[in-house]
This record gives structure tokens, C-alpha cells and sequence, in this order.
């Protein structure tokens, strides 16, 4: 290239990060601006589970072989993000099996091995399961951390000389002579606002899409889909274990982290923003998957959270959609094409399993508006950390760390394990549940994407406060890792920000054990900790103060301060 | 089978005061305590606090015992009276002697929190008292590395903050490789040879006084020997030439173990015969009474008066599903809002209808049913199975055990 352009991306998710890294990867000069920290969005709160396309396989079988190679890509380009668990389609008696039937052969078609399964097979496979189950048949789904993949992802971009700044909202399109010509932002700092002059804007903005579009007076139309989803302290299965049949939501069981989490249900929204999970959602999640996998009945929901997935409205007239079928659709939407407006183009929709074939065809379609051939490197080139494998077998003992809290850091960073786990400081484990150490937090705050003072950004990094107590044990551990280069009020901000967020994914699911829990980190917070009420210059006078001191001998061995 | 006149259900703070309260009022009646688990009060924090704050959030409270005419009639406090509060703290100061603080007055001591706040407290270890915050002396926190739970540098900031004169705080190895409490307390008592070839108190006094700078006290995790306390304690102060303290921190807690210690002695003393590690599976009653329970090994235990003390929601003595929230081992009667929307506040601290879970009782503890009557003619509940109050926000719950033991445990001898 001559001269490079500069693209800015707009929207941190696996879509916008993907799009960044491919252009950054192409030789393009590449800015990518997030509202709030990365994977804020649908992204972050999704169900963990890779699509191996079987869901589709029947309806839009090219979509599903898609979307087959794409989670065999991320698999080997993410390995530190994948769990290769492989998955089931069960039937229970007195399901469809038409419908079971007409799956099944759609896999087939697509080249899984979907040959059925009888209940004895399957009980084999997967004990827990109800004997209920007739048959199944096996698929060849995975699990994904998007936090994870997606921050991977960024830091990918920024070695490819990418800038990725979080917490950046763009407060306006700049328009001039019909061509976008960048963005206003408000910069972090709180520094007001600051325009960034760009080549080319990527409006990859998720269900804020249309709002961005909004901006330079442009409709793009956004329908917005509520999928709530319940998080359980153990997963009675090894496998993902879906109900095969033709009721929508609710039928899928993803073992995740030693977790498990029941998902989706889905209702249409106006407002990208709701966070609530409703809590006759909660128990339809849990009752209808104890009716597949019985234990679930019994074990410990720790949090309950919901997404809100984008989709383009499809009566949109001129939008290229590529990649049919449900699951997998995306629209991507050239505005000079469109609009006659030059200089930017929106895609909406896609998956975190398809996030990066989405991000190839931006990229390409950026491309060619420059007139530039590169070829695409991302389905082939391995994020950070998932390079080599983690190289911490024979370090353990050096470390100073317990096996499990080795383990976990291995499972998380990869092939960056050592390079974060190794110090010759302390290294106490901050996260108990999830056994994260001080050197992983310090690595998450030292993350140049990451805000300082928002602990959220160390939970999506190391998962430090998503075990069962729900950071009741350990946040405040955390927000003292902020200390000293952030003030005290600084920290105590992050810290009740956090405990808020960790809060209200917990609220719908207190009972049982988890509200016991609740219950001790309410006594642990606000009795022995005596967090959360402002003691200012407190009048000591009117307390007792124990007995007299000695002033002239204050060792109580030979003093009298003591009764 | 075992048979006594006196029956308690649970081995913390409210169920051995109940235990101790029957036995010695009267020597002649036969008391069984019965504790699942092993009752080692790892999780009972060693301050009783009686009341920290009023109702509306007033506080903390300079003088609890003013305040609890004020609490509403259904409150504990309320139901047994203040004269009984009084005579439940004076029971537990006769048992715990001059290992704890805070007997010769009504007003409450100010102690420091593991986070730099401050807690108003009736009674304190005599480990904490050098610690009160209450009492103006330049302070020095001091932390260990794998205790991230204390931070004694930003618990020092807080706590400045709050009481206005100088506190620093610093955070030092402990010389031992032990990373959990117990572990550590136990090194101190043991005092091992450390790998730089001090003994372990020498090691850690030796790290610490590099540090010291004029400070007037020096607060310490709350690790501070076991057996050997005030051995531990001594032995630092008289390195330190000044005056030495533990800063409560969350559970495990080493002074609650000490504390529990001194219970268990005192149980064994009064002749209470103690049933450890003896889980309750099954009631039986007749007419109204309660007349025998079922163990987990088979055996039966019968009575003549039975006290419930077996914990609030984070113990499993109130035991909350969807949709219904049951006291699970007599089947009491325990009121809850129907929609499981309304048991928790949306601000994770803000006072939660579910820390006031929990049974009934009429004026002699008596646990009520749906219809206002007693469950049984025999049965009595103490502590934080009781319902009507906040032991978290109030400030509460360990006044709230003592008093309300103390007078099950009495009431149900007299009635013997």
C-alpha cells in the first residue's frame, strides 16, 4: 500500500476485536473504540457454547458446514479459549421424533456422525441424564470463553500495531460532504470530547448499532433478542447436552469452568441496555433442564444473566446478508451502497462462533473499498496465548503454587502461564473459588485495554469473583490491588461497583445454598467488615475505651492498662 | 438411647449459652447439648455485639442497652426483656473471666474491622482491647503477605479516615510457610525453628520492628497463638515496647476458637453432657410435645424440654427453597414473602428481608405456628433461628444468642 488508511472500529465485542485484528493483520492502520470494556455486550454475556452448526443443520445446511469450520478454526487459532467437550442431542419419551429424526438426518447430510444413540449408549455416556432419554445422537459442539477469546483477540490487534481504547463512547459521526470522516469520542480521562479522523468507520456496535448509525442520520433497523441464561455451581454433564426437540430455549446444558450454565430463553426487547433476568425465566431454565439432567434440581444456581442479541431487520432492503440460517445470519451494510453516504459500513448480527469469518468478510469489504488485495491470515495465525502449549508442567514447584492454582492459571493464560505466574515477590491466591493469584489480577490491571479502576475487567480476564461466593470473599482482596497507585476513595468506588455487578446476577437465584451464602457474605460485608456505612470523624468520646492506660509503662506485663 | 431433662439443638454461641444457662441454674437437672459438626466456632466472630444500630441506622450506638426499648415488640430483645439481655451477658462474663473486655460498662467499644472500618461492639476479646479504637493512640496495622483478606495498608487509610489520628499500615512474610490462619496461629503457639533459624515469634517480632516508627499500639492479624494466646501476645509486646492487638477478620476465626474453647470448658464444668459431630434426622412428638430425637447413627435422645438453637439461613437451621422457607428440623412455622422477589434488596448491602428469616415464639421462645399457638408445649428456639430481627444490620446477632439462649436454656429447666 501507498499510504495506509486508517480504519476505526467501532464496538469492542468478538466482532469488532475480530475486524480490528484482521485489518491490523492486512497492514491497515487500525483504531477500535469501545464504550465500556471489551465483551460489554452480547458478546460477554452469552451461554460459553461454540456452535458445531448442528442447530441448523436441517434448515441451512452451508450455514452449518460454515459454521462446523469456523469452530474447528477457533479451536486451533484459540486453543486456550476452547474446550473441545463435544456434545449430545438427547430425546426424551413423548418428544417429537420427527423432529428428533429430521435433525439428526440434517447433521448427517452436513457429515457429522449422527448415527442414533439408545438409551443404554447414552447413559453410558452421560450418567446423570435422565433415563427418560431414548435416544441421541452426538455433535460436535465445544465451549468457548468469550472473555477470554475476545481480550486474546484485542491483544492480537495491538501487536499487529492496532489501538484499542475501552471506555470511549462515541458521542457523534462526523459527516462531511456525505462521507463519514471519523468520530467524536469522550476519551476515558473525562477530558471531554475529541474527534479521531478516519479513512474508513466500521460500525460493529452490536445492539447499539442502530444508535451509532443514528448519529449521521442514518436507519438502520436493529431488532433485539433477551436471552437469559442461569449459571449452576457444577455441571452434571461432561458434555454440552441439548433437548432436541421443537419447543425454542431453555434446552441446552453447557458445562463451562467446572460450572455449568443453563441457557437461553429469548423474548424480543426494545432497549439494549436491560440487564434484568426475570425470575420466572430462572425457574423455567432450571425445572426445564432438571427434566434432562435430574441433579440440577438439587445443585446450587450461583447467578443468573441475560444478553441482548442484535439481529438485522431482514425486510431491510439492500443489506448483504451472508451466511443464512438462524443462528449464524449477518448483515453487513455498505452506506455508500445504501445511502450514498461514503465511509462506513454496519454489520449486525453473527456469533461468537462465526465471529471471525463475519470480521474476514468486513475486512475483505473494507479492502476492496480501498482497492487493496491482502489476503485474510486470521483463520490460520493463533491468538496470544494459545501459540504453543502452556509450557508450566515442570514449573509448579518453582511457582510456589498449589497444583489446582497452577492448573487454573495454565487453563486460562495458555501459553502465557508462565510469563504471568512466574515472581520471585509473594504470589498469594486472591480467588479462592476460582484460584486466581495476585500476579493474574496485576496482569489484568497492567492490560493496557483494561480501565484500572473497574474490577469488572479483572473478573473477565482471570474469572476472579464468578465462583460460588460471588467475590463475598474476595473483592475486597482485589480492589486493595489497586493500592497504592489509585486513591482510597478510588478503590472503595471500584469496589462497590463491583459487589453491585457481582449482586445482580445473584438476586434471581437466592435460594437454597446460594442464599446461605448470600446470607454469610452479608454478615461477612456489612457486620464484620462493617462495609458499606460512612464512619467519618467519629465522635470516640461517648465509647468505652477500655481501661486506663499507663502512661509511664506501656508494656502490659508490668503496666495496668489492662484489667 | 440417651435421656435428659434439658435438650439443646445446636453447638454456637446460642445453644451452649443455653446449655450453660440450664445446667447451672439448676445442678440437679440433667442437660444434653447435641452440635453437628465439629463446633469448633471457626465461624462465630469473637465480639458480641449487642446492638450497633438503631432501627432507622442510627450508629453506631454508643450505648446498646438505651436503644432496645426502642426495637420493635416482635424483636427479641423485645420478647425477653432487658433485664434478661443483662443477665445473659452477665452469664457469658462469668464464664469467659478476664479473657474478654467490656463488662464494666453499658456502653459499647469501638473495635477496628479487618477493612479499616470501625464496629461497635458490647464485649471484645481481651486481645483486641489494646486495639479499641476508641481510645486515641497512634496506631501501626500490620498485615501478612498471605493474608490478602487483611490489607493492613488501605485498612490503615479507612481507619484514619474514621477516627482522625494517626494509623500506618504495613505488610510483612510471615516466617513460617503456614497460608491459613489456624496454621499460623498454631506455628506461633509451636514456634518452630524458621528457616532463617529463629524461632518463629522471633522471626516475625524481628521483621516487624524494622518497621516500627513511634507508634503508641501495633494490631496484628488474628493469628495470634491458640493454646498459647497470651504467651504469643505478651512476647510481641514486650519486643515491640508497646502494646499489641488482633484486628478481627472474617472466618475462619482463630479468637472464635479460643472463645469456643472456653465454652466447651465451661460445658464440661457445669456436667452438660456434649453429643459432638451428631447430626438430627427425625423428631418425634405426640400431643403436642416433643418427647424424642432421631440421630444420625440410630440412636434416639429423649427429653423433657428441648431448646432449638441450630442457626440462621447460613448455618441451615432455616432452610429457604422455592417457593417456601421451612425450619427443617420441627417443622416450625417460619413467615416469608411469597414472591422470592421480595427476600432480597436490589443494593447487595442494603437490609435484606432474608437476614430476618427465621421462627416466631412467644413470650417464652416459644416457636408459633401459622395459628399463633406454640408448635410444642416443650420448645424453645434461641439465636439466629428466631426471625424478627437483623443480626447483620443491627449489629446484633451476638447479643441476640446470648440473651436469647440464656433464657431458653432457663426457661426450659424451670419448666422441667
Amino acid at each position: 500500500m501507498g499510504y495506509t488508511p486508517h480504519i476505526l472500529v467501532v464496538g469492542g465485542g468478538a466482532t469488532g476485536t475480530g475486524v480490528a485484528r484482521d485489518l491490523a493483520m492486512r497492514g491497515f492502520e487500525v483504531t477500535l473504540v469501545e464504550r465500556g470494556k471489551l465483551t460489554d455486550g452480547a458478546t460477554g454475556r452469552m451461554d460459553g457454547l461454540l456452535h458445531s452448526g448442528a442447530r441448523y443443520a436441517n434448515t441451512d445446511p452451508a450455514a452449518a458446514r460454515e459454521c462446523l469450520a469456523e469452530r474447528r478454526t477457533l479451536e486451533a487459532i484459540a486453543a486456550h479459549c476452547v474446550v473441545d467437550t463435544g456434545g449430545l442431542f438427547v430425546s426424551l419419551e413423548g418428544d417429537d421424533e420427527e423432529y428428533f429424526e429430521r435433525t439428526r438426518a440434517g447433521c448427517e447430510d452436513v457429515g457429522m456422525d449422527a448415527r442414533v444413540l439408545s438409551g443404554e449408549e447414552v447413559e453410558d455416556l452421560e450418567p446423570s441424564l435422565t433415563p427418560e432419554v431414548d435416544r441421541a445422537f452426538r455433535v460436535p459442539d465445544a465451549t468457548v470463553d468469550p472473555f477470554r477469546l475476545t481480550v486474546a483477540t484485542a491483544r492480537s490487534a495491538r501487536n499487529y500495531g492496532a489501538t484499542v481504547e475501552t471506555h470511549t463512547p462515541v458521542t457523534d459521526l462526523l459527516v462531511e460532504n456525505d462521507a463519514v470522516a471519523g468520530v467524536e469520542v469522550a476519551p476515558r480521562d473525562g477530558t471531554g470530547t475529541r474527534e479521531l479522523d478516519a479513512d474508513y468507520v466500521v460500525n460493529a456496535a452490536g445492539a447499539w448499532a442502530g444508535d451509532l448509525a443514528g448519529m449521521a442520520g442514518l436507519d438502520v433497523p436493529v431488532g433485539l433478542s433477551k436471552a437469559g441464561m442461569v449459571v449452576v455451581s457444577e455441571s452434571p454433564t461432561d458434555r454440552v447436552v441439548s433437548r432436541c426437540c421443537s419447543q425454542q430455549g431453555g434446552n441446552t446444558i453447557v458445562p463451562y469452568a467446572g460450572r455449568c450454565i443453563l441457557g437461553t430463553t429469548g423474548d424480543d426487547v426494545d432497549d439494549p441496555d436491560v440487564e434484568t433476568q426475570a425470575q420466572h425465566d430462572v425457574d423455567r431454565l432450571v425445572d426445564g433442564l432438571a427434566a434432562v439432567a435430574p441433579e440440577l434440581g438439587n445443585q446450587r444456581p450461583i447467578r443468573a444473566y441475560c444478553g441482548v442479541q442484535p439481529y438485522h431487520n431482514p425486510q431491510q432492503p439492500d443489506a448483504r446478508t451472508d451466511t443464512g440460517g438462524a443462528t449464524g445470519s449477518f448483515s453487513l451494510i455498505d452506506h455508500e451502497e445504501r445511502d450514498d453516504t461514503w465511509g462506513l459500513t454496519t454489520v449486525v448480527g453473527g456469533t461468537v462462533t462465526t465471529h471471525r469469518l463475519v470480521a474476514e468478510a468486513v475486512a475483505d469489504h473494507v479492502c476492496a473499498k480501498f482497492g487493496i488485495d491482502r489476503a485474510c491470515l486470521t483463520a490460520t495465525e493463533p491468538l496470544p496465548g494459545s501459540e504453543r502449549e502452556a509450557d508450566t508442567e515442570d514449573k509448579m514447584e518453582q511457582f510456589g503454587l498449589a497444583s489446582a492454582v497452577v492448573e487454573a492459571g495454565r487453563d486460562r493464560l495458555g501459553s502465557r502461564a508462565s510469563e504471568v505466574l512466574e515472581t520471585s515477590e509473594p504470589n498469594p491466591v486472591l480467588c479462592d473459588c476460582e484460584n486466581v493469584t495476585r500476579t493474574e489480577v496485576r496482569d489484568a490491571l497492567d492490560d493496557e485495554t483494561a480501565a484500572r479502576t473497574d474490577l469488572d475487567e479483572v473478573r473477565i480476564r482471570t474469572r476472579a469473583g464468578m465462583g460460588t461466593c460471588q467475590g463475598g470473599r474476595c473483592c475486597h482482596a482485589l480492589a486493595s490491588e489497586l493500592y497504592p497507585t489509585e486513591p482510597i476513595e478510588a478503590i472503595d468506588g471500584a469496589l462497590d461497583d463491583l459487589c453491585e455487578a457481582r449482586w445482580s446476577g445473584q438476586r434471581h437465584v437466592l435460594w437454597g445454598e446460594q442464599l446461605a451464602q448470600a446470607m454469610r457474605n452479608y454478615n461477612r460485608h456489612a457486620r464484620a467488615l462493617n462495609r458499606g456505612r460512612e464512619h467519618l470523624d467519629l465522635d470516640l468520646s461517648a465509647f468505652d475505651s477500655g481501661p486506663e492506660w499507663d502512661e509511664d509503662d506501656l508494656n502490659p506485663r508490668g503496666g495496668g492498662f489492662r484489667p | 438411647m440417651s435421656d435428659a431433662d434439658v435438650v439443646v439443638v445446636g453447638g454456637g454461641l446460642a445453644g451452649r449459652t443455653a446449655a450453660l444457662a440450664a445446667a447451672r441454674r439448676d445442678a440437679s437437672a440433667s442437660v444434653s447439648l447435641v452440635a453437628d459438626g465439629n463446633g469448633d466456632f471457626r465461624r462465630e466472630s469473637a465480639c458480641i455485639d449487642v446492638l450497633g444500630y438503631a432501627p432507622d441506622g442510627d450508629g453506631p450506638l454508643s450505648n446498646p442497652f438505651a436503644a432496645l426499648a426502642d426495637l420493635p415488640a416482635a424483636h427479641p430483645y423485645r420478647i425477653v426483656g432487658t433485664e434478661t439481655v443483662r443477665a445473659g451477658l452477665s452469664l457469658f462474663d462469668d464464664v469467659v473471666g478476664d479473657s474478654y473486655g467490656g463488662a464494666s460498662t453499658d456502653r459499647n467499644a469501638v473495635v477496628p474491622t479487618a477493612f479499616g472500618s470501625v464496629r461497635s461492639v458490647a464485649r471484645y476479646p481481651t486481645g483486641m482491647q489494646a486495639g479499641l479504637a476508641s481510645e486515641r493512640r497512634e496506631t501501626t496495622l500490620v498485615g501478612f503477605e498471605f493474608l490478602p483478606e487483611f490489607d493492613a495498608p488501605t485498612a490503615a487509610e479507612r481507619l484514619e479516615r474514621a477516627v482522625s489520628y494517626r494509623v500506618d499500615g504495613i505488610t510483612v512474610q510471615f516466617p513460617t510457610d503456614d497460608r491459613e490462619r489456624i496454621e499460623m496461629a498454631e506455628a506461633l503457639d509451636d514456634n518452630p525453628i524458621t528457616p532463617d533459624a529463629d524461632p518463629a515469634r522471633e522471626a516475625l517480632a524481628a521483621t516487624v520492628r524494622m518497621y516500627q516508627s513511634g507508634e503508641e499500639r501495633i494490631g496484628l492479624p488474628p493469628v495470634l497463638g491458640l493454646r498459647e494466646h497470651d504467651a504469643v501476645r505478651a512476647q510481641f509486646e514486650e519486643a515491640f515496647g508497646v502494646p499489641v492487638f488482633e484486628v478481627p477478620a472474617g472466618a475462619p476465626h482463630v479468637p472464635g476458637i479460643r472463645l469456643g474453647r472456653t465454652l466447651e470448658a465451661a460445658l464440661d464444668e457445669a456436667g452438660v453432657d456434649v453429643l459432638p459431630d451428631t447430626r438430627v434426622e427425625g423428631v418425634d412428638a405426640n400431643d403436642g410435645h416433643v418427647e424424642r430425637l432421631h440421630r444420625q447413627d440410630g440412636e434416639t435422645v429423649t427429653g423433657s424440654q428441648f431448646v432449638l438453637a441450630t442457626g440462621g439461613l447460613e448455618r441451615g437451621g432455616i432452610v429457604a427453597d422455592r417457593p417456601t422457607v421451612t425450619e427443617p428440623l420441627f417443622g416450625c412455622h417460619v413467615a416469608a414473602p411469597s414472591d422470592r422477589g421480595d427476600w432480597a434488596d436490589r443494593a447487595p448491602l442494603g437490609e435484606h428481608p432474608f437476614a430476618r428469616f427465621g421462627v416466631s415464639v412467644d413470650e417464652h421462645l416459644r416457636p408459633l405456628g401459622p395459628n399463633e399457638g406454640p408448635e410444642y408445649a416443650n420448645l424453645r428456639a434461641a439465636g439466629h433461628v428466631l426471625g424478627g430481627f437483623d443480626p447483620v444490620a443491627e449489629h446484633s446477632g451476638g447479643g441476640v444468642a446470648v440473651a436469647t439462649g440464656y433464657a431458653a436454656g432457663r426457661g426450659a429447666v424451670e419448666d422441667w
